[in-house]
Parts: structure tokens; sequence; C-alpha cells
């Protein structure tokens, strides 16, 4: 029997605002345990949240870039069930009417195909503390610095049919919310986290399975390896007689499986209604138009124009559009070598990205910063140096952090480009070499290669390679 | 003259000419207070020292022509607000020795103005309850007759006014808490409009229709205090950004053309008859004073409290959550795990009404009975607004009674709490609506005070109080003390 797998992903994004989304509190990672919980926070008898007006206008902005429709009003609702970590024994999250609706992301899979991914809100809600249990023996510690940071919560439709696209769909958010500026994206510390809901169908199938939801994902990695085994779960359960029930599971990245996180008797029911502490948040025209004014070029619309304006492919566009710092840093150093557009393409993604990637950087780190590396790709587009060249150029340059043409000069890799020098060295090699000159004069075309490199051995690979072919075409003409 | 029976006005005058000094005036009433605690409980807990602390620097501010008109006039807060370094404890087990970090904005708008606090007063527990009985620090009692309850849940409130134990008692209505004990103890009550005073560092009972407001002998004296605590507070996101009036400068305002509805649904068969003639005579007065009577009819009001008791429960439910033994409050001995934790705690920390009461809100949030429950009963709470609004329309306040008999003895409804929610019938309206009302004193019946309420459209607080001043201007009942306390 053949599966059809149907994914859809609930993202938490959080957002990076100051402050809290309901109190004063500083939102900054990393604090000594409870250094940034005020009595707000802690839930204390008597206070009041009050909304944070920054977080709405984020969340409107992710709204906007996606096309969704903004509600005008939305309301607040509490979310209750008792933890340590949730110190009010609530949630203050939006329920029945989210202050974005509707809304759709576009995707673009490995073989080039281009799929629409519905969004069926996005709600701002606070985030919940942390218990600790490394270092306590016997007992738990609860840190609520995390405590009422506000999220948002990207709910996708279930339009996902693979891992992969479910990857394609996670990255393409985790692009846009740090092109908006809304959230750092950091995913080791929790900022940009994933619960994936999985079912499987038969091919063809109308109706939906019985889906399981997995939590506590905060890799793509972990994404793709933990739909993977529930997938394998799943239909292999079924195959084997049995039915899939509705739960929550929790991904054990240590074991690579999901498994089960409470029993359905033990379910919470949340007893959602509208917060009486907060007043339904009203959302004008001119605060929409304003937080529009503000959008940034977006991705899909900054890969358009590199596509068109530098002539680059789609693939390379949207490699380079990936996120807003390497798009900047690209489009810095195709700026500043006029014409050569698609040359500062190929070593923005070869060997930048590769040098990057060997040493865990990312291209903010400022290593080589756009200016240096348009240095270099100047040497090549004015034939000072050749392409193999370069290479050797952007390694020292990248170990020293000196300029291209200082590189060039230390080590005289400037390329020759006098024919009489050229010429020079082909009749030396000539020369040297009689025996081959007969064979390739008989016939033995496979040996120009032999007598390019012969030459470029003698001048040490400086010699303009155009000029020594067409050259050296001649010359052992006769 | 004696100065105890004095009004918030007339301390303050007293204060100004220097015929006493406030630590004079703190000491007086610190002494009825503690004279008094073990007949009426009206206090949870006395601060003596900071209040004579106080009321030396009220002294030296008055001292150095820096006096406010409420410089040095004593008073006692509810134990719901939370005060600074001294405990609050909102009549609660689970909060015996919570102490609070912050002051409410109530109180700290109070103590701005130059009031001196005397301590906490008693109330029902988490203010869920009409007779000040199901306080963990026991029972207040009446002092027009101890064997009575004083009403609650600002019983201590009312008691402290009532016995001028204080001039004047901060207080909470949620569903009458300020004006049926007021009536019950023969004082002044005002519940504003909701948003009018922030409910910041005010323990939340139910959000939507907890309400801060005053206790005094007067019209006057309640205008007065109003005023002091009043206004938007960017901390309550609920509190409206509307600027006060002056309450007191309205307070003369002639009445003469003032259309007064008289609510067909308050003068019903559940209104005790010898009640509704003390209420029937102040409408008189009302006439002499050129104002016209005409009835009006509410037709969902008669839903009010079965509404009241879905909403304030459910809210209940959920903002009592908070007290789970973990970061504050009581806390069970040698939890096995959380679970045992959360529900010794609890268990232990709350008493029976407040148990009674999260259980039902729970029931009615639940799963498959929200939409029956909760969401009707927010239907039948905007028909209930919808309906004040129209009687509006017609009337500029409405007048009726505040209770349907006078106090009734301690013990005699507890056992069956139904007839306890009745005793809110005609208050629980205007906390649905959200409207200011008042209840003041209008007579007696066999030697015990009737209450008299004035309901007036939202932020009419004005209106509302130069309607009950004129009443007080013509009348002496919100003179009348109880005899061991004059």
């Amino acid at each position: 029997m053949k599966w059809e797998t149907v994914i859809g992903l609930e993202i938490h994004a959080q957002l990076s605002t100051k402050s809290k989304i309901f109190s004063g509190s500083a939102t900054a990672y990393g604090a000594p345990p409870n250094a940034q919980a005020n009595l707000v926070d802690l839930g204390y008898p008597g206070v009041l949240p009050v909304l944070n007006g920054e977080a709405v206008r984020m969340a409107v902005k992710f709204g906007l870039a996606i096309g969704a429709r903004i509600a005008r009003q939305s309301v607040f609702a509490r979310k209750n069930y008792f933890y340590p970590d949730l110190p009010k024994g609530y949630q203050i999250s939006q329920y029945e009417l989210p202050v974005v609706g509707n809304g759709a992301i576009e995707v673009v899979l490995d073989d080039g195909t281009r799929k629409r991914i519905g969004v069926t809100r996005a709600h701002l809600e606070e985030d919940a503390g942390k218990s600790l249990h490394e270092g306590l023996p016997g007992v738990s510690g609860i840190d609520l610095n995390r405590a009422g940071t506000p999220l948002i919560e990207i709910v996708s439709e279930p339009d996902m049919r693979s891992a992969k696209e479910a990857i394609a769909y996670m990255k393409k958010v985790h692009t846009l919310v740090r092109y908006l500026e809304i959230c750092d994206g950091n995913m080791q510390e929790g900022s940009f986290r994933c619960d994936a809901n999985v079912s499987v169908r038969e091919q063809g199938a109308e109706k939906f399975g019985t889906r399981a939801e997995i939590k506590n994902l905060n890799s793509f990695r972990f994404v793709e390896k933990a739909i993977h085994y529930e997938v394998a779960r799943q239909i292999e359960l079924i195959e084997s007689g049995g039915k899939v029930v509705q739960e929550t599971r929790l991904y054990d990245p240590d074991k690579g499986e999901t498994r089960p996180m409470r029993s359905k008797e033990e379910a919470n029911d949340y007893r959602y209604f509208p917060d009486p502490d907060l007043l339904p948040l009203e959302v004008t025209e001119s605060f929409i138009e304003g937080v529009r004014a503000q959008l940034p070029e977006l991705p899909d619309q900054k890969a358009a124009r590199f596509a068109s304006e530098y002539g680059l492919s789609g693939y390379d566009a949207g490699v380079l559009t990936a996120s807003r710092e390497l798009a900047d840093y690209y489009e810095e150093v195709a700026r500043a070598v006029p014409g050569e557009a698609k040359l500062a393409a190929n070593w923005v993604m070869g060997e930048l990205s590769a040098a990057l990637n060997k040493e865990n950087l990312d291209v903010t780190a400022g290593k080589l910063p756009a200016q240096a590396l348009a240095g270099l790709l100047r040497r090549i587009a004015d034939q000072t140096i050749s392409g193999k060249i370069a290479k050797e150029v952007f390694e020292a340059m990248w170990a020293s952090g000196a300029p291209a043409d200082a590189v060039i000069q230390e080590k005289g890799l400037r390329q020759i480009t006098d024919s009489a020098a050229i010429g020079q060295a082909i009749d030396a090699v000539m020369a040297k070499n009689p025996e081959q000159l007969a064979q390739y004069r008989g016939g033995k075309d496979k040996l120009f290669g032999f007598f390019v490199g012969q030459v470029m051995k003698a001048t040490q690979g400086k010699a303009n390679p155009a000029q020594l072919n067409e050259l050296l075409k001649k010359k052992l003409a006769g | 003259m004696t100065i105890h029976t004095q009004s918030v006005s007339q301390l303050s005058e007293g204060l100004r000419r220097k015929a006493f000094s406030s630590l004079e005036l703190t000491k007086l009433f610190l002494e009825r207070i503690e004279a008094s605690q073990s007949v009426l409980n009206a206090l949870i807990t006395i601060t003596r020292e900071q209040a004579l602390e106080s009321a030396r620097a009220a002294d030296r501010k008055r001292a150095a022509g820096d006096a406010a008109p409420l410089t040095g006039v004593p008073i006692v807060h509810k134990d719901i607000f939370c005060t600074e370094a001294v405990r609050t404890t909102c009549g609660s087990r689970m909060l015996e020795n919570f102490v609070s970090p912050y002051d409410a904005t109530v109180v700290a708008r109070l103590k701005a103005a130059g009031t001196v606090m005397l301590g906490k007063a008693n109330m029902d527990e988490f203010a869920m309850g009409s007779s000040n009985e199901t306080s963990w620090f026991g029972a207040v009692r009446n002092p027009w007759n101890t064997d009575l309850v004083p009403g609650g849940s600002s019983g201590g409130s009312a008691v402290t006014v009532a016995a001028r134990l204080a001039p004047a008692a901060t207080a909470t209505d949620t569903g009458g808490s300020i004006r049926q004990p007021a009536a019950l103890c023969g004082v002044t009550g005002v519940k504003p409009t909701y948003g009018r005073v922030s409910r910041y560092g005010m323990i939340a009972f139910a959000s939507s229709l907890d309400q801060g407001g005053i206790i005094a002998a007067t019209a006057q004296d309640a205008a007065l205090l109003l005023q002091a605590m009043a206004g938007f507070d960017p901390n309550d996101s609920t509190s409206v950004d509307l600027p006060v009036p002056d309450y007191a400068s309205g307070l003369d305002a002639p009445l003469a053309g003032l259309k007064i509805g008289l609510l067909k649904e308050f003068f019903d068969k559940g209104l005790d008859p010898q009640n509704e003639r003390r209420i029937r005579e102040a409408l008189a007065v009302y006439e002499k004073l050129g104002a016209t009577l005409r009835e009006v009819s509410l037709p969902n009001l008669p839903l009010s409290v079965a509404a009241y008791y879905v909403v304030a429960p459910a809210e209940c439910s959920s903002n009592l959550a908070r007290f789970d033994g973990v970061r504050f409050g009581y806390r069970c001995e040698n939890p096995k795990d959380l679970t045992d934790l959360y529900k010794r705690s609890r268990g232990e920390g709350f008493g029976a009404e407040v148990k009674r009461r999260i259980m039902t809100g729970t029931y009615v949030l639940s799963a498959g009975y929200y939409d029956a429950y909760y969401l009707k009963a927010q239907k039948v709470r905007q028909l209930i607004a919808a309906d004040f609004v129209r009687a509006f329309n017609e009337v500029d306040v409405l007048i009726g009674p505040t209770t349907p008999t006078p106090a009734f003895p301690i013990g005699a409804k507890t056992s069956d709490p139904i007839t306890m929610y009745l005793n809110d019938i005609y208050t629980i309206g205007a906390n649905l609506a959200g409207l200011p009302a008042m209840s003041i004193p209008c007579g007696f019946v066999e030697g015990l005070p009737v209450g008299l309420q004035i309901v007036a459209p939202q932020f009419g607080e004005q209106r509302m109080l130069n309607v009950a001043h004129l009443f007080q201007r013509e009348t002496d009942w919100h003179t009348k003390i109880p005899e061991a306390y004059k």
C-alpha cells in the first residue's frame, strides 16, 4: 500500500522586544535565574498585565509579510493549567480571535518547484518559564526569566507532504522572521522552535489520518528526523493492524525517537476564556499602514530583483537571499565590481560560503568584508590573476586578512599577459620535449594538455590561460 | 464636640485649624479599634507603629505648610489591597503570612494624599461572601447588634465606619460587597464605575466585576476620598483614561427636575415590607426636593444573580490558580510530589466558600459546558447592560433598596449558599453593567439600619454623589451611631 504523509507545523517565534509582553522586565537571554522576573512575571497577588505595543507591531509586521488578514479586533484569552513554570496558573494567549489570520508562504523545493503553504493563523502569547533540574538534587528549580517573553505562534495548514517540505517551510519562516527583525531565530536558545502535527493516509484518500503532535523540536535536523521516525511508526502501526491515537509525543534527540508525553486521560481541559484583565486588542488602519511602510524588502521580492537585476538563476537568487545578511553582503560585492554579478554570486556561494561553514562563522562575523572580496574579484575581472590563482589569493586573504592586491604583489602572482614572455616559455618547453612535439605533430592531439601543463608549470601558473592556448596552438602547429 | 464622630471633612478642617494633631487623631482611633476588636473583630491587622509614624510625618508636613485636605486623616484599608511591608491576607489562611512587596495603586494614591493607615479591615475570604463569615480570621459583628452579621464582603470596612473606628475605609465591590454591608451597618458606601478606580494591587476575585471604592459616614466624605483614589492607572489596562471631575464641587447642585427611576424589579415580593416603607419615605424626601419619580423596568434584571454566579466563579477559578504553594502564600507540610503540593496547599489554604466557587467556575468553563454557561451568562450580561442603557434614556438615576432585608443573625444563612447569594439580588446588576452605585442610610427597621441604593449611568459619580448628599442634607440617618460607639 502507498502512504501519503500529511504535516502541519506550529512554529513558536520569540519576538525580539526589549521587554516582556505584559510586563517591563527585560527579555535578554542568559541572565542568572529569576533576575529578569518582576512581580507581574511572578504572578503576585494583585498585579495586572499591560500589553507591550511593540509585540503587537511585530506580529502585524509578520502578518503583512505573509499577506494575511490583520484582525481589527483580537482577543487575549487565558489558557488554564497548573504547572510550576506557569506562575499565574494560566497562560495569556489568543484563542478564538488571533491578531493574524489566513496568509500563505511560498517555498521552493529541491527540484525547483514552488509550493504554497497556507498559514491558518498567527497569534500573540506569552512564553512560560523553565524548570531546572541540573545541579539541584532532590528538588526542581524554577527560572521565570523566560516567563512572559512574547511569542507569535504561527500555525500552518496541513499542507506539507514530506519532511523535506516541512523543512523548506520552516526555513522560509525562519528567514522571514529574521528579515523582518522580529525574532533572532536562535534555535539553540529556543527563540525559534516548532511542534509538528504528523499523520499518514492512503495515497488518494480524502480524509486525513489521525495525527500525533510532536513537541520540542528545536532544530531543522530534529524536525526532519522526528517526522521520518513518526511516519515510519504510524505506517508500521497501521499495517500491523493497529490504530494511531491522537496524542502529544515528545521527540528524544538522543534516541532519535518520539514517545507519548501524556495519555488522553491526563489531557488538560484548558478552559479558555477571554482574559478580563485585558481589553480587546484594537488595531487601526493607520497603525497597519504605518507598519506596512516599515516593511523591508522581503526574501521573495529580493530574489526576484536579484534574478532580474544581476542576471542570476532562480536557484542562485534563492540561495543568496536566504538571509538578509548574506543578501546584503552579496549585493555589496556585486555593486563594487560592476558587470561581474555572476562571478560575485559564484564566489559568495562557493569559496566564501565554504570557508565560513568550515569555521562555523556567519557572514556578519566580518572575517572577510564584502569590499575585500570585491578587491579580489576585480583582479579576476581585469585579468591580473586567473580564477585558479584567485583561489590561492583567497586562501591567503582568509588567513591573514590582507587585501587581494597585497597578496598578489607579495607572492608575485600577477598573471603573465605579455605575449612575448608566454611565447618564450612555450619555445623553451617545446625545445625540452622534442619527442612529445613529434607525437603531437604526428596527430596525437591529446598531448595539447600536456604542453599547457608544462608551460603553466614553468610560469608558476601565472600565464594568461586564453593567451597561452592561442599561442601554443599556433606554435605547436609549426 | 466629640472628635471620633466627626466626618472626614470636619476632621480635615480640625487639622487645618490645629484643633488637634494627626497624632492625637491617630491615637484616638487606634484606641477605639483596639478596644472594639474582641467584640467586633473589624480588623485583621492593626498597624499601630506605622500609623503613629505616618501621623507624625503628617503633622510635620502640616507644620511646614505643606498639607493637603487629607493630610493626617486616619483611614483603614480593606485587606484585599496590597500594602507594602504590611501583611495582606485577603481574609484567607492562604495569605495569612503574605507580606506584599508593593502598594496597590489605591493605597499609594491615598498615601500620597496624606492619609494615615491604621490597619487592614477584615473581609470575607477573597471577597467571597455576603456576611463576613467566611473570613479565616473570624466573623465580623454588626455594631448595631453583635448577634448579627455586618454584611460582606467589606464587612470590616463597614463596621469600622459604623462604629467610628476610623472616619473612612476603602472597600471593594464585585456583586454588592461595598453597598450591602454599608446598608446593613448604616453607613455610606460608593462603588464607582468599572474602570474608574485602578484594580492594580487589589487582589482579584472576578476581574470584570471587581471595583474598588470607599465606605464613609457621608456622601461628602466619600466624594473627598474618591477624588484621591480615582483616575487612570497605566498599570491597569481596564482603568479608563477619562478626567476625574471635581466631585465636591457638584454636591450641592439642586435636584429640581431630577428624574428618578424606580426599578419595578427591585420592589418585588422578596423585599421586606418594612424595608420598603423606609425606601418609600426616602423617595418622598426626593419629591420634596423637586425630583420626579417614574417606574422603569429592566426585564432581564431577574437573571442577574444567575449570570453573576456563572461569570464571577469562572473568573475566580482562574484568578485564584496562582495560589499554588510554589512562590508565596500557604504551603502544606512535607509535600510528597508536585500534585500533592498543589492539592494540599490549596485544600488546606482555601475555605469552603472559596472552594465552592472555584469548583463552580471550573465547571462552567469546562469543555462542553462553556457555551451553555459562561457564554450564555455573558450574553445575559450584555442584555442587562442594554436594559440599563435604555432606562437611563428615560431617567437620571435609579433609586431603590440596597438589600431585601436588614442584617440577619450570624450563622443564619451559612448552610444555604443560595439564600446567601440572594442577598445581593439588588446590587449585582450594577456590577454586571459596570455602573456606579452607592448605598446611603435611610432609616431603621426594629433598630437596624436600612440602605437606599442609588445607581447612575457610567461615570455619573458626580450626579450620584450629589443625589446622595442632598438627601443627607435633609435627613440625619447618616449621623446615627450605635449606642456603644457614640
